[in-house]
């Protein structure tokens, strides 16, 4: 119920976002569609810790994401760097990376971030962790020390 | 004035990420090399452009959706790339590499 109510006041705010005109009438045909997207989404039985993570909401994702948006503009200007150079200096290594997330969505998490970083990208997730290729041995190396895999696993905190 | 000039260097490092990823697609090996450097324009591009964008926009509805667009793109393009990899992997493409393989059995 928690998760369903959460999802309705987020999807609402995103409809009064991309609405722009506020008059009674607009407003509850918002509401209404809002009602009938939860209404399905709970139907589908999606609205739960995973399809809709509000146990996430709180100062550590933001923190995250700040430190994942330096990390994104360093290694784009490394990739950007090797592009450039006369003599493409790349040496591409395709490995599997520990992961110490508990849960999938920990998991998923992690992986998309390596996804978004540029110079790694996760091609598959198993038990044992997350098959990375990285376009140098240097950025595999960088993501082995596991520098985001332990801030990964404090944002997705106790559960 | 300042807003301006901030907002024309934002779009201009985007566009020069944008230019290298493109430039990178075509010198790459192979499919994995190039979705490395397509990622540099899907994420250090967009996102300095559309922070660009931003500062022309102001405080306004226009920047939240700005950000929204922001938001959106950051958690498909991952989605996308992860799949297009996986893909080629299951494919049975095997990864360029620096070394010489050994020849198959």
């Amino acid at each position: 119920m928690r998760h369903a109510l959460s999802l309705f006041v987020g999807l609402y705010g995103l409809w009064l976002v991309l609405s722009g005109h506020y008059t009674p009438f607009l407003l509850a045909m918002g509401a209404a569609c809002t009602v009938f997207a939860v209404a399905v989404a709970l139907r589908m039985d999606v609205v739960d810790h995973e399809g809709h993570p509000m146990h996430l909401v709180g100062y550590r994702i933001p923190l995250y994401w700040g430190w994942l948006t330096i990390q994104i503009v360093l290694s784009a200007l490394q990739v950007g760097r090797i592009v450039l150079s006369p003599r493409l200096r790349i040496d591409p290594v395709l490995e599997t990376v520990p992961a110490s997330q508990k849960s999938d969505l920990g998991r998923v998490i992690y992986a998309n971030s390596i996804t978004l970083t540029p110079g790694t990208l996760s091609t598959s997730v198993t038990a044992d962790g997350i098959e990375v290729h990285a376009l140098t041995r240097q950025g595999m190396d960088e993501l082995k020390q596991g520098g985001m895999d332990r801030r990964v696993t404090q944002v997705e905190g106790e559960s | 004035m300042i807003v301006d000039i901030l907002s024309w260097i934002s779009i201009g490092i985007g566009a020069a990420f944008i230019l290298v990823g493109g430039l990178g697609l075509i010198r790459m090996p192979d499919v994995f090399t190039r979705v490395h450097a397509a990622s540099v324009a899907d994420t250090a591009g967009a996102g300095f452009i559309l922070l660009g964008f931003m500062f022309q926009a102001g405080l306004s509805l226009t920047t939240l959706k700005l950000v929204l667009i922001f938001v959106f793109l950051v958690f498909t393009a991952p989605t996308a790339s992860h799949a297009l990899a996986r893909a080629a992997l299951l494919g049975g493409l095997v990864p360029w590499s620096r070394k010489p393989r050994d020849p198959a059995p």
